[in-house]
């Protein structure tokens, strides 16, 4: 029994376009342990579902190679198909259809016999709140339950690890808390593994265990959220000053333990390593100076912060423009 | 034998997708009915003049392969609709053999084709078309590995074109002139020898020789053979390349 649940060695995708080819995927190196839940955080066009969907047999390699649940990327697909549930990012089900319909359906693609599939299907309608839903038709469903089906679907053969991509997309926030939940729920009650992608820095803090962030197509950091958001940035704390502002970030500047000192609008924003120790250090140095304090606060370092530090951009800011087409199917 | 069963389950998917919407069925036959009340008629002179004793028997064989390609030429558009919804990609990451996603799609077409194409004879038989059993069911054969062959390249062209605008004029492009050169509404002995010659490299002008010869229980017309293997070839190397192409874009 390995406890590796995927490891990728130098995973590289190169899609052709017309304008020349297009490095989604640059070599990217990553492990993960069974039963971890980690996240690949990045912006739109990063590399994320490519990677992913590489990992999950549908689009092939231009290099490298993986472990899936202990079988090789390249020489058996199958045994990772077997292995592996997968939910797409834009919805897996067709308006059409009934509810049990998919489900059973796609419970006897994995060769599990009638009699078995619908107990199955019956315990996941259960467990992600949609039972008695079964004999509607898919397109009837509200966002947040299609998309529980999608998760539904990708559960349907109990697999040791499940791909999520942009699990709560479009979803709203009450869904999405709820969403959260229940993929909590697969790693501790299922004992699954769960590896999903996300744009959104709070999800990635609060739903992984561990996250790596990528851009362009490289893996540029990885840790726990609370590692990436010491290793990378220090506590801010914001000071708004009725004196001179110029003369408070040098004296702050110098400060033991002060990383940085940027001016802002009337006041002073200041990076130190532990931001509720050193307050009152910083406060009394401006006190001494004769500078007023008219107020005062101490923010943690966000995971955007973490993605400034390491990109160079806003997270928010990279969503923005146009993502750069990665000139496959998203 | 697993794949057969993965391809029946696909089958009973899109099977009862459809039956939820059997009107798609019915429209699928409108146009040949069509052909056969409106233009079928216009045949009495024509067939005096060429002194066929039956004109049915040379029009409805032509209807049916039109409804062998017409009926299933298109269902690449279905295919590129449900690769929109997620549907196929979701299919693709089972275990189940890519052959049987196909599979279980040609499947259903050509049944459902199947029994269009009986349906139509049967009305045809009321507008006074007499056929043996025998040359009918030949007939629905021959129109069976049109439908296999026809669906398959039509998934094959919409799995790899994804795209609607892109699928639409290639089937145009195909279609016209693949029906213009298979003598299905006269038959290509009408045509100037050039012509004759030009739909001579027709698969489909040979298939529609050989209904109407077992619509005239002519069994050992060379026609009859010609077609039988045109037909059958058709069905295999539709299939195969379909099988193929799922096979290439499913890494």
């Amino acid at each position: 029994m390995t406890t590796s649940m995927i490891e990728a060695r130098g995973l590289r995708r190169t899609f052709k376009t017309r304008t020349g080819p297009v490095e989604a995927v640059r070599g990217v190196d990553f492990h993960v342990a069974a039963g971890e839940i980690v996240g690949f955080l990045g912006p739109n066009g990063a590399g994320k579902s490519t990677t992913q969907r590489m990992l999950a047999t549908l689009l092939e390699p231009t290099a490298g190679d993986a472990t899936i649940a202990g079988c090789d990327l390249r020489k058996d697909p199958v045994g990772v198909r077997r292995r592996i549930g997968y939910v797409a990012q834009g919805g897996t089900t067709n308006p059409s259809a009934l509810i049990d319909e998919e489900l059973l359906t796609q419970a006897q693609l994995f060769g599990i016999a009638r009699a078995d599939a619908a107990k199955r299907t019956r315990g996941l309608l259960q467990d992600l709140d949609l039972a008695e839903l079964g004999q509607r038709r898919v397109g009837s469903l509200s966002g947040g339950q299609r998309r529980r089906l999608d998760i539904a679907l990708g559960l349907i053969h109990a697999p040791t690890l499940v791909f999520l991509d942009e699990p709560s997309t479009g979803l709203d926030p009450h869904s999405r808390a709820n969403l959260w939940d229940h993929i909590r729920k697969l790693r501790d009650r299922e004992g699954a593994t769960v590896f999903l992608t996300t744009h959104y820095l709070d999800e990635a803090d609060a739903l992984c265990d561990r996250i790596l962030i990528i851009d362009h197509g490289s893996i540029v950091a990885s840790g726990t959220p609370d590692e990436l958001k010491r290793r990378i940035s220090g506590d801010v704390v914001t000071l708004a000053l009725g004196g001179s502002a110029e003369m408070a970030r040098a004296l702050l500047a110098a400060q033991p333990g002060v990383r940085e000192a940027q001016l802002i609008e009337r006041g002073v924003r200041v990076t130190v390593e532990h931001g509720d120790a050193q307050a009152l250090a910083l406060m009394r140095t401006l006190d001494d100076a004769g500078i007023p304090i008219a107020s005062l606060s101490i923010a943690r370092p966000s995971l955007d912060d973490v993605f400034l530090t390491m990109t160079g951009r806003s997270l928010r800011d990279a969503d923005l423009p146009a993502p750069r087409s990665n000139g496959g199917p998203s | 034998m697993t794949t057969l069963r993965e391809a029946m389950v696909v089958f009973r998917y899109q099977m009862r997708l459809l039956l939820r919407e059997p009107v798609w069925i019915i429209i699928g036959l409108v146009q040949p009915l069509l052909y056969l009340a409106l233009f079928g008629p216009l045949l009495g002179p024509v067939a005096e003049k060429q002194g066929w004793t039956d004109p049915w028997a040379i029009f409805v064989p032509g209807l049916l392969i039109q409804l062998g390609i017409f009926g299933t030429m298109f269902v690449g558009f279905g295919l590129i609709a449900e690769i929109r919804m997620g549907v196929v990609e979701r299919m693709r990451v089972s275990p189940a053999s890519r052959f049987a996603l196909l599979f279980g799609r040609v499947l259903r077409d050509t049944i459902v084709l199947i029994v269009q194409a009986a349906l139509l004879c049967l009305v045809a038989m009321g507008f006074g078309l007499r056929i043996p059993l025998g040359g009918a069911l030949v007939t629905l054969g021959i129109v069976a590995a049109l439908g296999v062959s026809l669906s398959s390249l039509s998934y094959a062209a919409g799995m790899k074109l994804k795209s609607e605008d892109a699928l639409a004029p290639l089937l145009n492009m195909i279609s016209v002139p693949v029906l213009l050169l298979s003598g299905i509404m006269l038959p290509m002995t009408l045509a100037p020898r050039w012509l004759q010659r030009l739909s001579d490299v027709n698969p489909f002008k040979h298939v529609v020789d050989s209904a109407r010869a077992s619509f005239q229980s002519d069994f050992t017309a060379s026609s009859l053979t010609a077609g039988l293997v045109s037909a059958a070839l058709l069905a295999v190397v539709g299939l195969w390349i379909a099988h193929r192409t799922f096979q290439r874009e499913s890494a």
